[in-house]
């Protein structure tokens, strides 16, 4: 299992994630040691197994629709890079 | 766009539609779920994305999301699974969207959707699945970023999606329209387009008649009410076509609907690789819905507008017209339903409710909850008009406007003491009539010469005499008998 560099690429803009272009061949290289890694499964034989999404058997963990502001505003928005006194305030999304 | 032009063309609409439920809380937090309070204040860790938080299944939106499936036919799933729609956009915090998949909860039912024809279309419904809403993100002129209230993020949605089993803008409208009355019967979703609780995507192509390979798929989004959805649809049936027309080729793209112009433009995508690479969510258990689960939720469905436009024209006997403006409305289908149980007169219950009654509460903008009277009040009104002893228009000009001044008093009683109920004297009416023709003689000349139209002037002039309180029925068996004599 090999993939290329447009999907690296692909990927570092899905995951917003920037790395030095000189290491584009090292990223590429160590992902596909991942994907081989994770290939060894396909050797297996699998017929008639269910997939298995969950390891707990814990089904039918739920809530009652009883509402609480457990964070206040000010709280809320301490953490934030920017801000004014109502909102979070972010690069502009749109031209 | 000529219409030999456009009949050569079919074309094809599904509509996604996102209903916010009406739960108190959030659909993964406990935080509140209510609309138009001040930004940011409901808010909780997990609606914040903090790391190490773990979110936890609303056991009602559950619920409201079965009830919707079973309103429209659908299969209910029993092994339920979330899962991650991963992308970044600042109105969600967490990187990703917990949705559903694969495991939609509710799959494969059928909207029936009335036309104005009269015929009855169905409309099939792919799947309903849960998922949360995002975070809003206000562009302001002249700010230089983008502000972020995050009230709204993790509020419980589900998405309705369609087959696009859609042909025409009307159809459209009127399946949103079904929609938006399911959920308001259900009481899962206030049904407010404006205010976007009720929201809708449309995909659009258009291909030849009778080609087996759908067009280029458009979707087109941005369309808060439900004449712009009709209105969008119309028009980008027709830009598509003149597309092919031309020779061209339509781009499978997002468009946004702009009101004002009544056009659709392209949006540059949120995500350009449209990839939002779904995954099981490791944080939520799988939802397994029991025999005994489902039961009590059945259980528990009101009736539907459906069943009450089967009743009102089955067995109360009404024209598809008038049931069809009955159920329009809950409430005014519910006062409706409850006061054709207490008169044997269903029309005239109909009629009530559609006239006096619905022109007292748009007078006032009101609601059926505003309404001062109740059923029984108006069943005694008809009852008095269906015994003889009440004229239409005094009660609908009299005894109906002092009632809703006096809305603790019951009709037979208002009209007695109001002395609004009609001389069932005989004799008295009689003379009455004598009077009528007495004071008329050249009006009875031309009656009895033929003139028969003449019957509703003597009827006017008889009513006059009586302040309007002779009965109707009566009055103009004593006027023929006179007249006719």
């Amino acid at each position: 299992m090999s993939t290329d560099l447009g999907t690296l690429r692909g990927l570092a803009h899905l995951a917003r994630l920037e790395f030095d272009a000189t290491r584009e061949q090292q990223m590429l290289g160590d992902l596909n040691n991942i994907l081989d890694f994770v290939a060894q499964l396909e050797g297996l034989d699998t017929t008639g197994v269910e997939p298995l999404v969950h390891l707990s058997q814990e089904v039918n963990v739920l809530r009652d629709d009883e509402a609480c502001n457990t964070v206040s505003h000010q709280d809320g928005l301490r953490n934030a890079p920017r801000k004014d006194s109502d909102y979070f305030r972010v690069p502009k999304v749109l031209e | 766009m000529d219409e030999a032009t456009l009949a050569k063309y079919q074309p094809v609409i599904g509509l996604e539609v996102h209903a916010q439920l009406l739960t108190h809380s959030k659909m993964y937090s406990a935080d509140e779920n209510e609309y138009g309070v001040a930004p940011n204040t409901n808010l909780s860790v997990i609606t914040l994305g903090h790391p190490g938080t773990l979110p936890k299944v609303n056991r009602t939106a559950v619920e409201f999301a079965m009830k919707m499936g079973l309103a429209t036919n659908c299969t209910i799933r029993r092994d339920n699974l979330f899962a991650r729609k991963n992308y970044f956009y600042p109105d969600l915090p967490k990187g990703y969207q917990i949705t559903q998949d694969k495991t939609p909860i509710c799959h494969d039912g059928h909207v029936d959707v009335r036309l104005a024809d009269g015929s009855v279309k169905k409309i099939g419904v792919t799947r309903i699945h849960m998922e949360e809403d995002a975070g809003k993100s206000m562009h302001l002129a002249g700010e230089t970023e983008t502000l972020v209230d995050l009230n709204r993020a993790g509020v419980p949605l589900i998405e309705i999606v369609s087959e696009p089993d859609i042909r025409t803008g009307e159809e459209a409208y009127n399946y949103l329209i079904e929609i938006k009355k399911l959920v308001e019967y259900l009481g899962i979703c206030d049904g407010n387009m404006e205010e976007g609780s009720l929201r809708c995507d449309a995909n659009i192509s258009v291909m030849l008649q009778g080609a087996e390979k759908f067009g280029m798929k458009v979707e087109v989004k941005n369309m808060n009410s439900f004449r712009n959805v009709q209105r969008a649809i119309a028009y980008e049936i027709e830009r598509q076509i003149a597309i092919i027309e031309a020779g061209g080729e339509v781009d499978s793209e997002t468009r946004g609907f702009d009101a004002a112009s009544g056009t659709t433009n392209g949006q540059r995508s949120k995500e350009t690789l449209n990839d939002y690479r779904y995954f099981p969510e490791p944080d939520l258990p799988p939802l397994i819905i029991s025999d005994e689960w489902l039961h009590r939720v059945a259980a528990e469905l009101p009736a539907l507008p459906q069943q009450l436009y089967s009743r009102f024209t089955g067995e109360l006997g009404l024209s598809d017209y008038d049931a069809s403006v009955l159920v329009d409305q809950k409430e005014v289908a519910l006062f409706f339903d409850e006061l054709s149980r207490l008169t044997p007169n269903a029309k005239a219950a109909a009629n009530w409710v559609m006239g006096p009654v619905k022109s007292y509460l748009n007078e006032r903008a009101l609601t059926m909850a505003d309404f001062p009277l109740d059923t029984a009040q108006l069943a005694g009104i008809i009852e008095l008009i269906d015994a003889g002893k009440l004229n239409y228009s005094v009660a609908s000009k009299q005894l109906f406007p002092h009632l809703l001044d006096h809305p603790s008093a019951n009709a037979t009683g208002a009209a007695e003491s109001l002395g609004l109920l009609t001389q069932a004297d005989n004799g008295e009416l009689a003379t009455l009539v004598q009077q009528v023709l007495a004071a008329n003689p050249a009006k009875v000349e031309e009656y009895r010469a033929g003139k028969k139209s003449l019957t509703g002037m003597f009827m006017g002039e008889l009513m006059k005499l009586t302040g309007g309180k002779a009965d109707p029925k009566l009055a103009n068996q004593l006027l023929r008998t006179a007249l006719d004599g």
